[in-house]
């Protein structure tokens, strides 16, 4: 049975981009163990030799010609949906 | 409840006040988010001058709080996109109102559509329309609720792995899901690519596949939409129905046998030939499901940041900003789900459980496909019970999940299923069979939904 550890809650934290309050931690571990006990059920499952399925449209390749289509939609209203703008450009806290 | 042609004889102006003004005196069930009474009523006035006209005419109607649309918010149910302005609408939406339709407001729902309960929203809990101290199911609870009260004739659900069909259960509507691919995804919140659709829930069958038929076909805003194919059809001659045998075991609530057991009856009596058919996969479809779908959910969800739109946390720290951002705006559901994505794809597990899973899945499909082979359609339950009581599942994100095991299969497998009334249980509360048909087949399920609308 795999076990889910306060270490293994940060880390999926950490991939997940999310700053958890510490009081999140125990609970999330708790739900998280509970849920990856539960899908661990696949293990009786015979799969060799099976192929995944990704999606179930049986489409592949859908192409389109290289064309701008700008669906009435303006740079300023979609820039204009960030929270903070200044001079019509997004505004991010200082990368380097 | 109200269908499409009671509004028909209304002014599109007297159509959209009664439905907000029913709207308004049913806020104690918490099932609309938003009302858009300007522009309703500013497209009502232009309807009735014949500006326009179309099958919809002046039918308002409701679309879940992640379709994106214009003249008010986009929450998705969430802190994250709570003050959201979408800059363009859904196809679904553009199609409806091409034909007249007009959208009044938005419904509630489980904060990314993550949930079966709808009480995962960051704006407090959807009430069961029939029994307050009830969920409304979920995630489409809110739009359930908004046309079992017979505010509007139908409103709009997304249906990942049961969002539209457990709420219509549990309300006592039609909710229909179609085959995936058959109505674009362009402008709704994506949630899992691969099983997301788009449907409608609605009092009659018959309004139910108009607008089906109004909302299907190709778009090249979405690479994953089919030919078109749908047309409303009629029954011929006699199905060959299976009743999913594994679906209904004694670990099914007594009352929903029963009331799935008389739906069965008469479509036998219909002349329809139906046989007991068993698909033992069908206990591994909420494994698969639940890793599947979360992962899909922790890649789209990876968009929301705090820095191109939605809610911005403060810090001096670009990474801060990030994290904090996502913890504020995110609900506890939504976090589960982007971290159990995370885990099931991160090195080192993705062989165990993600491709694990993705080839549990090709078996799960070529089973319902090889019943499929001497089948028309599939008979199950919507959900193991009727709507349970607020708050009984809250603290078990696994006993919730498993509220989805009747639904997942035919998401999974990219199948269409519908679910329509057919009993209450001995306290009175509705209960829906499940119809699951072959990829396409959308307009027989309905074809047969009709008839045993009819035979009630």
């Amino acid at each position: 049975m795999t076990h889910i550890s306060t270490d293994d809650v940060q880390r999926m934290a950490h991939l997940s981009n999310l700053k958890l309050d510490a009081d999140e931690i125990e609970p999330m571990r708790v739900d998280l163990q509970n849920i990856i006990e539960y899908i661990g059920q696949l293990d009786e499952l015979d799969t060799d030799n099976v192929e995944p399925t990704y999606q179930v449209t049986d489409l592949q390749n859908v192409w389109r010609d290289d064309v701008v289509n700008t669906y009435d939609l303006t740079t300023d209203a979609l820039v204009g949906l960030a929270p903070e703008i200044e001079n019509a450009q997004i505004k991010v806290p200082k990368v380097l | 409840m109200v269908t499409i042609s009671d509004f028909a004889h209304m002014t599109a102006v007297e159509a959209v006040t009664q439905a907000i003004e029913k709207a308004r005196s049913h806020t104690d069930f918490n099932a609309i988010l938003s009302l858009n009474e300007e522009r309703a009523l500013e497209r009502a006035v232009r309807i009735d001058k014949g500006e326009f006209t179309g099958r919809l005419a002046g039918i308002p109607f409701i679309a879940k709080d992640n379709f994106l649309t214009i003249g008010g918010t986009t929450t998705a149910a969430s802190t994250m996109l709570q003050a959201f302005e979408a800059p363009l609408q859904s196809t679904a939406i553009e199609k409806l109102e091409a034909e007249g339709a007009i959208c009044i407001g938005k419904a509630n729902l489980d904060a990314f559509a993550h949930g079966g309960s709808t009480e995962n929203s960051a704006f407090g809990p959807t009430k069961n329309a029939i029994d307050l101290t009830r969920v409304a199911g979920g995630s489409s609870g809110g739009s359930a609720v908004a046309v079992a009260l017979g505010i509007v004739p139908f409103a709009l659900g997304t249906d990942t792995g049961g969002s539209i069909r457990q709420p219509a259960s549990f309300n006592g509507v039609i909710g229909v899901k179609p085959t995936y691919g058959m109505v674009s995804r362009f402008g709704v919140v994506s949630m899992a690519s691969s099983t997301d659709t788009i449907g409608v829930l609605s009092s009659t069958t018959n309004d139910a596949e108009l607008v089906m038929d109004i909302m299907s076909g190709q778009d090249s805003r979405d690479g994953t939409t089919l030919p078109d194919y749908f047309t409303p059809t009629t029954l011929e001659t006699g199905l060959r129905i299976g009743v999913v045998s594994e679906a209904m075991t004694g670990s099914v609530d007594d009352d929903v046998r029963r009331a799935v057991n008389n739906s069965v009856e008469a479509m036998a009596k219909a002349g329809h030939t139906v046989e007991r058919v068993s698909l033992s996969m069908l206990k591994y479809a909420l494994g698969i499901y639940y890793i599947v779908v979360p992962a899909e959910i922790s890649s789209n969800l990876g968009r929301y940041d705090g820095i191109r739109y939605g809610t911005r946390a403060q810090s001096e720290s670009l990474t801060e900003v990030y994290g904090l951002s996502r913890d504020k705006g995110f609900m506890p559901e939504n976090k589960r789900r982007i971290m159990i994505g995370s885990y099931v794809l991160s090195s080192g597990f993705f062989d165990a459980y993600y491709l694990k899973a993705q080839k549990a899945r090709t078996l799960l499909i070529n089973a319902l496909n090889e019943l499929f082979d001497q089948y028309d359609v599939l008979v199950m339950p919507v959900a193991p019970t009727p709507a349970f009581r607020l708050g009984e599942n809250t603290n078990d994100p696994v006993q919730m999940y498993l509220a989805d095991i009747m639904t997942v299969p035919a998401s999974l497998a990219g199948m269409p299923a519908l679910s329509i009334p057919t009993g209450t249980s001995d306290t009175g509360l509705p209960i829906g069979v499940q119809l699951i048909g072959k990829r396409k087949s959308d307009a027989l399920l309905l074809a047969l939904a009709k008839q045993l609308e009819e035979k009630r």
